[in-house]
């Protein structure tokens, strides 16, 4: 199976890559469009603020090319973020609206950022998830997250104070993951095999 | 609901693990990156490695060590020692770590918080405080070069500081309890807890898994940190996080 990470010069892509070889696969990280076309399935991470990426994104042709793109799409932290409609990071900025809802700041938290491990709640199994672990905890870091987002597409959600953190999006090809399965100890690689199981179904 | 973090930490110089007492004395307790594995599967939620290498070639070590980590390791971890500027810090991050720790170069050179968390996001950047309080100044002040030298700065205004140029966390070391295992210092975390939005990691004086409880839901610590009391197998992760989940503290 050949799996994509896309590289738009955001974030750390080799936490990413590892993980992934430890499930036995050798990722491709590239940010060539018909290198990424020849790919089972793409990764597309991310960690910094969401103007620069999409930015990023734009000027590289990356955004049109994930937008219209058939292939399995596994969106991580920031990366799962810039597949919704628009967000409030530094400046309203306009997303990829592969997903309804904005991103918009953590406003009553006492603590922000929201970093550390988070209990998964399930209200939808996503269709590459047919088995579930007893122990769901995984790693978050962020201070925005997902509101307005459509129920149907909201597939897990973590608890923080007064919000209900979306965790994981589904939609079609799309999947987004707020949180890091790549840190999040075994049941985040038990995510990510999962998820690379249901590419191998498409 | 977000979970309280046990954080061990790893002492490493020129490649293995060491732990002083009070900063002295120090001891080979193992290899870096077969103990982060053994924390990992012991149900640590992060790990910290503190480079005290004294020289470039340990320092280059430290780069190895945390590209070996990186690759073993599915549970985030922060390095920090011997990190001066934004090049070390992209160095570090780039050998997989997923954060940096700064201490006596924050305080030398205060924009680097700024230029770290403008480059990496705050998220990267932790701003470690070694504080001592003062029977003069009535108050915690901060402490550089492992608590020898005294510098004008309050501890709480510090932490105050380093946030607002962009600090996502806090690791805040206790002086006068760091090595003692008497507990955590209370007092201190609960001042600095009070005072930043961040997380603030408490560390210095953890004895046993009470310690750990007294600090989490007392001070309301977002984590807590110990080195020796793991390192020389005193109790393990597991067991305080046992002991935690038993008195209520929500732990993973």
């Amino acid at each position: 199976m050949k799996i994509g990470i896309i590289d738009y010069g955001m974030g750390n892509l080799f936490s990413v890559e590892q993980a992934l070889k430890r499930l036995g696969i050798n990722a491709v990280i590239t940010a060539n469009k018909e290198q990424l076309n020849s790919m089972d399935a793409l990764i597309l991470p991310g960690v910094g603020a969401f103007p620069d990426a999409m930015k990023r994104l734009q000027e590289t042709g990356l955004a049109s090319f994930i937008q219209s793109t058939k292939k399995p799409l596994l969106g991580i932290c920031l990366g799962m973020q810039l597949l919704f409609e628009e967000s409030d990071e530094v400046t309203t900025t306009e997303g990829l609206g592969i997903f309804s809802g904005r991103i918009t700041k953590f406003t009553n938290a006492p603590r922000i950022p929201h970093m550390g491990w988070n209990d998964l709640q399930f209200a939808h199994m996503p269709n590459w998830l047919t088995t579930l672990q007893e122990e769901r905890f995984v790693y978050f870091v962020h201070s925005f997250y997902a509101k307005d987002i459509k129920p149907e597409e909201l597939m897990a959600f973590a608890d923080y104070y007064d919000v209900q953190v979306p965790g994981i999006v589904a939609k079609n090809n799309f999947t987004g993951m707020q949180f890091h399965p790549e840190k999040s100890g075994q049941f985040g690689l038990f995510l990510l095999q999962q998820w690379l199981e249901g590419v191998k179904k498409c | 609901m977000l979970t309280k973090r046990i954080i061990p930490c790893l002492d490493v110089k020129d490649g293995r693990v060491v732990k002083g007492i009070q900063f002295e004395s120090l001891r080979d307790a193992g290899d870096p990156v077969e103990l982060a594995t053994f924390y990992d599967e012991q149900g640590a939620d992060e790990l910290v490695f503190l480079d005290i290498s004294a020289s470039y070639e340990g320092r280059a070590t430290m780069e190895d060590v945390v590209r070996q980590t990186a690759a073993k390791l599915a549970i985030p971890f922060t390095v920090g020692g011997g990190i001066r500027t934004l090049e070390d810090m992209k160095r570090i991050l780039r050998a997989g770590a997923d954060k940096v720790s700064i201490n006596t170069s924050a305080l030398e050179q205060p924009t680097l918080i700024q230029e770290g968390a403008d480059y990496f996001g705050s998220q990267c950047i932790v701003v470690a405080i070694d504080a001592r309080f003062c029977e003069e100044d009535s108050t915690w002040m901060v402490y550089t070069h492992g608590g020898r030298n005294k510098t004008t700065w309050r501890a709480i205004e510090w932490a105050q500081e380093a946030v607002r140029l962009g600090a996502g966390e806090i690791l805040l070391t206790s002086m006068d309890r760091d090595g003692e295992k008497t507990g955590f210092d209370l007092a201190l975390t609960k001042a600095i807890r009070d005072a930043v939005t961040v997380p603030v990691i408490a560390s210095g004086g953890a004895g046993n898994a009470e310690h750990f409880m007294e600090v989490l839901q007392q001070a309301d610590a977002d984590a807590a940190l110990a080195a020796s009391i793991f390192h020389y197998k005193e109790t393990s992760v597991a067991a305080i996080k046992a002991y935690l989940h038993n008195k209520g503290v929500c732990v993973r």
